[in-house]
């Protein structure tokens, strides 16, 4: 690995030079556990982990779960039923999997928030961002891939709705959307293709999550400061870091260990609290339930798809300016898949030299709105579309874009940033240096 | 009995009508049941009352098609002994392809499924509707006592108001449960239905959180085995999680010490 200056695996024994010599694996391991890491890393530098958890944990109990399933709309609600009745422990499985497509997608909001906030993407990392939004964007079609194959009415109206989407492109969406399902509805072939997906994509994720860390083992973690570890020597570069084993490894597991203490009351207490009663009807595609509401992790972006209906300006401008091409659904469209694109090209909009947001005055408080707006937004998609809640979703979707194209590119020239520290050690040292300097125990930041 | 046949006979001929398009939820009051929470346990003799409610008055419409009978003696559950189940199995016929002809059902068997009326399948239903979202519908209940399916069903069996209307040549009656208001299904429970073989009380509160309770099971079988490995978990989860703080702390004091110090 390129980078931080560290050493390097030398094999010492006769058997591990007898490997080495013929396969580098454990020159290769070594190296990525021995990773210099900024030793300034707070908590949220913990959800790396975690992801890196949820994403064994369900191809695990995926696998397993399989081994009892039957991907065909005669018998796949009856075979989730007999995998919570017959199969030993199959309810507990179960249970893990569904919860942890949640514990799974809260992990990735608060790591790309991270991210977001301690300008991880800015340069040298623009290759670990990019790679990560397209594991979250494979992430967001497992999970709503897998939420298909219960076959229960959220699954089968779920898949109308998402599918339906597709549709909406001018001229091809129908041809697309006819493709993409096997046929002119939600069927068999629908399930059986979704199936096959969903059990496919994770390895594609864990292949993308092998590139990611890769990225970020070439430049060297990003720090809450932003500064960069210093490289002139080994001696230089090991004030501002520790190696990754067995500092990080540690404190992460420590982190993880707490998370999952709540993640098995949840699993064991109330395991579909997060889900929808209406999922466990088996799908009917002749009644249609009262709410389609997506799982909670996909309602920013739901709500962000309906914010934009037929009577909002900038639809029926954009109507007129396209001849009727581009309607209110399509727009919709374009907009929810915007959202994600703008998070894929923030190293680009975002202009400021200063990369962390802790040194970024004005940048903080419309970052704490942002994160407000991403709340609201998760509840106002699960709000039906009436009343006050489209003005609510649309000023949401609005203060999203408005984030990224305006006050982003903006604020790197307006902002005048706080002065940052000369170095990490500098900032450890400040950190702890005080007599009462003992917060690493407590989740802070 | 007389009064039995002839409710079903008028829940039967109310449910071909069509059920009422779903509208806002209605009324769903709360139940205190045994089963809530981390720590709630099913009442076994409450289960088996619900299995008697179910089988002399339900079971005439709608059927448990996913609920194996052999399950009714788990530990968790009803837990009735075997001799008994296999007497209560055999009172269900079922077609068998190698026979070509019917048979009375064993206990591998599972409870009849029952369309004949368009009734819907009850083996879930206390886990496809959600209760009582209080207090003052911030959802605090669920989060601590589960969905509230259990809840649901034991206020729409007392939610009758006695008021009827007749839409379309059907008949619906005003139940301030049911979404929308107007259910399809003739009010099945009156109180003093059935008789206890426990001498419980058969007052109409009893039979319909009786039979809740008894759905609650049908829909969650597993429940408390669930539990207890929640429980497990957690328990070992935090022992594990104090010994990682304790290393963690004791791995990073150096490091720590060094930067008090300079």
């Amino acid at each position: 690995m390129a980078g931080i200056p560290h050493d390097h695996y030398e094999p010492k024994t006769g058997a591990e030079k007898w490997v080495n010599n013929r396969l580098g694996i454990i020159g290769l391991v070594y190296d990525t556990l021995m990773i210099p890491t900024p030793k300034n890393l707070n908590w949220m530098w913990i959800w790396g982990i975690v992801l890196a958890f949820c994403l064994g944990l369900q191809i695990v109990t995926g696998i397993i779960l399989v081994m009892h399933y039957t991907p065909h709309v005669d018998l796949a609600f009856a075979s989730i039923e007999h995998i919570m009745r017959n199969v030993n422990g199959g309810h507990f499985l179960r249970y893990l999997h569904m919860n942890g497509a949640s514990l799974f997608f809260l992990a990735v909001y608060l790591h790309i928030f991270r991210g977001l906030y301690y300008g991880s993407y800015k340069t040298p990392r623009e290759i670990t961002w990019i790679i990560g939004i397209l594991i979250y964007v494979l992430m967001m079609g497992t999970a709503f891939m897998g939420y298909v194959l219960p076959w229960g009415q959220m699954s089968f109206w779920g898949a109308t709705v998402i599918t339906g989407l597709f549709g909406a492109i001018p001229f091809i969406g129908e041809p697309i959307q006819t493709w993409l399902l096997g046929g002119p509805a939600v069927d068999n072939a629908t399930l059986n293709r979704f199936f096959s997906l969903h059990y496919l994509l994770p390895f594609i994720i864990a292949g993308l999550t092998i590139v990611h860390i890769w990225a970020f083992h070439t430049t060297g973690n990003n720090n809450p400061t932003g500064v960069d570890v210093r490289r002139e020597s080994k001696e230089i570069a090991k004030k501002d870091t520790l190696p990754f084993w067995p500092y990080f490894v540690i404190k992460d597991f420590f982190a993880l260990a707490l998370i999952l203490v709540v993640f098995f009351a949840v699993v064991g207490f109330m395991p579909n609290y997060l889900g929808h009663p209406d999922n466990y009807i088996e799908a009917n595609p002749l009644a249609t339930p009262a709410h389609i509401v997506p799982e909670w992790y996909f309602l920013p972006f739901y709500a962000i798809l309906r914010a934009f209906t037929a009577d909002v300006w900038i639809v029926m401008f954009t109507n007129w300016i396209t001849f009727g091409i581009v309607d209110a659904k399509f727009f919709g469209v374009i907009a929810m898949f915007g959202a994600i694109i703008v998070w894929a090209l923030v190293p680009w909009l975002d202009t400021s030299s200063v990369r962390s947001g802790r040194y970024r005055p004005t940048f903080k408080w419309w970052f704490a709105i942002y994160c407000v707006d991403f709340v609201v937004l998760t509840w106002v998609g699960a709000m039906p579309a009436e009343g006050i809640y489209p003005y609510i979703a649309l000023a949401g979707a609005t203060y999203w874009f408005a984030f990224f194209l305006v006050i982003l590119p903006l604020l790197g020239v307006l902002e005048k940033p706080a002065p940052q520290p000369e170095t990490i050690e500098a900032d450890f040292n400040a950190h702890y240096g005080k007599p009462s300097g003992d917060a690493a125990a407590t989740p802070a930041e | 009995m007389i009064r039995k046949i002839a409710l079903t006979a008028a829940a039967t001929l109310a449910l071909t009508g069509a059920a009422m398009a779903a509208g806002e939820g209605g009324h769903v009051h709360d139940v205190d049941f045994s089963f809530e929470g981390p720590f709630g346990r099913y009442d076994q003799m409450q289960l088996q009352r619900g299995l008697q409610v179910y089988t002399e008055i339900c079971a005439a419409c709608h059927g448990l098609q996913y609920v194996p009978l052999r399950t009714l003696s788990d530990e968790g559950g009803p837990a009735m002994p075997e001799d008994q189940i296999r007497a209560y199995s055999s009172q269900f016929e079922i077609f068998d392809a190698e026979l070509d002809d019917f048979r009375p059902r064993v206990p591998t068997d599972h409870f009849p499924a029952n369309d004949a009326v368009g009734a819907p399948d009850l083996s879930l239903m206390a886990k496809a509707r959600a209760g009582f979202h209080g207090p003052y519908g911030t959802g605090l209940s669920q989060l601590f006592n589960g969905m509230g399916g259990a809840e649901y069903i034991a206020s729409l069996l007392t939610g009758y108001t006695g008021k009827e209307k007749e839409e379309a040549g059907s008949i619906f009656y005003e139940n301030t449960a049911f979404p929308g208001g107007w259910i399809s299904m003739a009010p099945p429970l009156y109180g003093e239905d059935v008789e206890y073989a426990d001498g419980h009380s058969n007052s109409l509160h009893h039979e319909a959180e009786d039979v809740a309770a008894f759905l609650m099971w049908t829909a969650e079988p597993k429940m408390m085995a669930r539990k207890q490995a929640g429980f497990v978990g957690v328990v070992f989860l935090t022992i594990l999680t104090v010994l990682l703080y304790a290393t963690n702390k004791r791995l990073w004091k150096p490091v720590k010490k060094a930067a008090k110090e300079s």
